[in-house]
């Protein structure tokens, strides 16, 4: 099987005055349908990785490519482009758009792929709603939900274009116990039963073991990586 | 396009009162451009049709632009002769009749041929120097308003028989005679001839009410000793504004000057130019300051939504998506306003042309501010509006495009 993320000694350096070295040297190698988690102390280089792979930033050096295509010499556009059809983002916040429904959040990537008519968009924005627990607050705007509520239509919208890889950073960090447990779970659902490709990166050492494998950062190095399970 | 548009639209009306201001703004400006240009495009409309009714659309005298072409010129390829002036030869325009039926066969329009000279009216001791025009009435009236100027006798009247003349009012008050009194005319050579008054005109312009008279062409060949001379011919043309390629046309046949109206006002034409420049320029600093409440408003939105911008480029939105999405704010403002201000604008005309006041020294001429209605300027207007409008969105849309999604997220998160 062809992995879906090959890096290859991905560096992100940050030109201040005094450069910040974010990443250093990182080599792996994801494949479909892995659970993965992205551990390491606070400034190790967690997000940052995170944000390399899912194409929000660019690396120093080193060379990256994403479902078989190398992203070295892709403009923003196709980087864009890559993250609608392929990727999905779940961030600590929700972030959500205040101004629209939390269907018409999920129906927005959608509507920019622009596969679907828009009464597909809002019939599978409001299965994925349904599918989450979250059949009654259809037309609720952010501000009317809870916060887990909110990070579950997050979860959703990320859902939205059905990407081979879901990129989820600190998604339970701002949720109670019982709201972290159940995002959770929608993201192991979503490798056994769906077989997405998720990285998730948490502080939480707990839930890291319970997925296939941790990737370890320290100081933006790749400590070890491990099978979990 | 359709979700750039609707979320674009979302931003600006989730900002109802800043966004009401900046339409208004848009609004205000587009309104009294609109009024301004109808009434500037208007009282320069009403001057120029003023200028085409009393003017000959093209006039022909018996004066050369340059000198004839010189013998050694076509004898010679080498010769160059330069220096020349045309002679002051004023006798008349050669072989009238042949001109006249050149004229006739194609000319678009009428022409009235007459023989200007200089003399001097007087009567009862008292003397006015006088430009005497001897004229056909029959085809004078064709070309000239002086018919309507009449405020005792008429023109008409000139070819009633005898030897007539009708003058300017306020030569007849200089001289002391009225309607019906008997003038003797001079004439340059001396010649003397007794003229019956038998309508005076007012014009309005004080040179031709103090110093102009009409006499039978024929009465002024006599007066001026050349018999059969004309040296005026005046045009009127059934479109006025095809004046110069006839007058062009006119010189280069019969190679007397041929001044079109445009020509002999040309001074006023270009006063009329830099007139439209400076209003245009007003429109553009009006349209200017409208444009800087959309650049705040937009501004403001790009800044509140820093957080969005960097989650739809998370979503898979563009640069190039993020910077149509505020542009497209700064154009639907522009837009609405433009739309706002076409209302005010076509409200604000209708109000000018609806003011009526007295123009007549004597209080008797009630007339209305001129106004020309024209889509050119709800257009122009818009075009600024919405010009400064996309330059007001696109500078904070340009800044929006570029921020780095990540720094977002890290500071929000």
């Amino acid at each position: 099987m062809s992995a879906l993320i090959e890096a290859d000694g991905l560096t992100r350096i940050l030109p201040e005055t005094v450069p910040v070295t974010l990443v250093k040297d990182v080599s792996l190698s994801i494949d479909p349908g892995e659970f993965v988690a992205i551990t390491g102390p606070s400034g190790s280089g967690k997000s940052s990785l995170l944000y390399l792979l899912g194409l929000l930033d660019l690396p120093t050096s080193g060379r990256l490519s994403v479902d078989g295509r190398d992203c070295g010499d892709m403009d923003e556009a196709a980087r864009a482009r890559l993250r609608l059809d392929k990727m999905g983002f779940v961030f600590q916040f929700h972030f959500l758009l205040p101004e629209f429904s939390a269907r018409d959040n999920i129906a927005i990537p959608m509507r920019k792929l622009g596969r679907l008519s828009r009464g597909e968009i809002n019939d599978r924005a409001e299965a994925l709603l349904a599918s989450l627990g979250l059949e009654d607050h259809v037309h609720k705007k952010p501000f009317q939900l809870s916060g887990g509520q909110r990070q579950r239509v997050a979860v959703a919208r990320s859902l939205a274009n059905d990407p081979a890889l879901l990129l989820a950073d600190e998604p339970t960090g701002s949720l109670d116990s019982k709201s972290s447990e159940q995002v959770f779970s929608i993201l192991r659902a979503l490798v056994r039963e769906q077989g997405k490709t998720v990285l998730v990166v948490t502080h939480d050492m707990e839930m890291a073991g319970r997925m296939d494998r941790r990737i370890h950062l320290v100081d933006g190095m790749l400590a070890d990586a491990e099978a979990t399970v | 396009m359709r979700l750039i548009l609707d979320i674009a639209l979302t931003h600006i009306v989730g900002r109802g009162r800043q966004t009401f201001v900046a339409v208004i703004g848009v609004a205000v400006g587009v309104g009294f451009s609109i009024a301004m240009a109808a009434l500037m495009q208007g009282g320069q409309d009403d001057f120029v049709e003023q200028l085409i009714d009393t003017m000959p659309h093209v006039q022909i005298t018996d004066e050369r632009r340059t000198s004839k072409r010189q013998p050694a010129e076509d004898r010679f390829a080498a010769a160059q002769i330069s220096g020349l002036r045309p002679p002051d030869d004023r006798r008349g325009i050669i072989n009238p009749t042949a001109a006249m039926a050149w004229l006739d066969a194609w000319l678009p329009g009428r022409y009235s041929a007459s023989l200007r000279t200089q003399g001097v009216v007087r009567y009862v001791g008292r003397e006015a120097g006088a430009s005497i025009v001897g004229v056909d009435p029959a085809t004078e009236r064709a070309v000239s308003p002086i018919v309507g100027d009449f405020v005792a006798g008429s023109f008409i009247a000139l070819g009633a028989g005898g030897n007539n003349i009708v003058m300017g009012d306020r030569m007849a008050d200089k001289l002391g005679a009225g309607l019906g009194d008997t003038v003797s005319a001079v004439s340059s050579t001396g010649l003397s001839r007794a003229f019956r008054i038998v309508g005076l005109f007012h014009t309005g312009t004080t040179a031709r009410d103090e110093g102009e008279a009409y006499i039978l062409l024929k009465n002024a060949q006599i007066l001026s000793e050349r018999a059969n001379a004309i040296n005026d011919i005046r045009v009127k043309l059934d479109d006025p504004f095809s004046s110069p390629p006839i007058a062009r046309r006119i010189e280069a046949e019969l190679g007397y000057k041929a001044v079109a109206w445009q020509e002999a006002s040309e001074g006023i034409m270009e006063a009329f130019v830099v007139r439209n420049v400076i209003m245009y320029t007003v429109v553009a600093a009006i349209m200017l300051v409208a444009g800087f409440g959309i650049f705040n408003i937009v501004s403001t939105i790009t800044h509140e939504k820093a957080r969005d911008i960097a989650i739809m480029k998370s979503l898979g939105f563009s640069q190039n998506d993020m910077q149509r999405m505020f542009v497209i704010e700064g154009l639907a403002i522009g837009g609405a306003g433009s739309a706002l201000g076409w209302a005010l604008g076509f409200a604000l005309t209708t109000a000018l042309a609806s003011v009526r006041f007295e123009l007549d020294a004597g209080g008797q001429e009630i007339t209305n501010l001129p106004i020309a209605w024209s889509g050119l300027h709800y257009a122009i207007a818009s075009v600024f509006a919405l010009g400064s409008a996309a330059v007001a969105g696109y500078l904070p849309a340009r800044r929006a495009a570029r921020l780095n999604p990540v720094d977002i997220i890290r500071g929000a998160s």
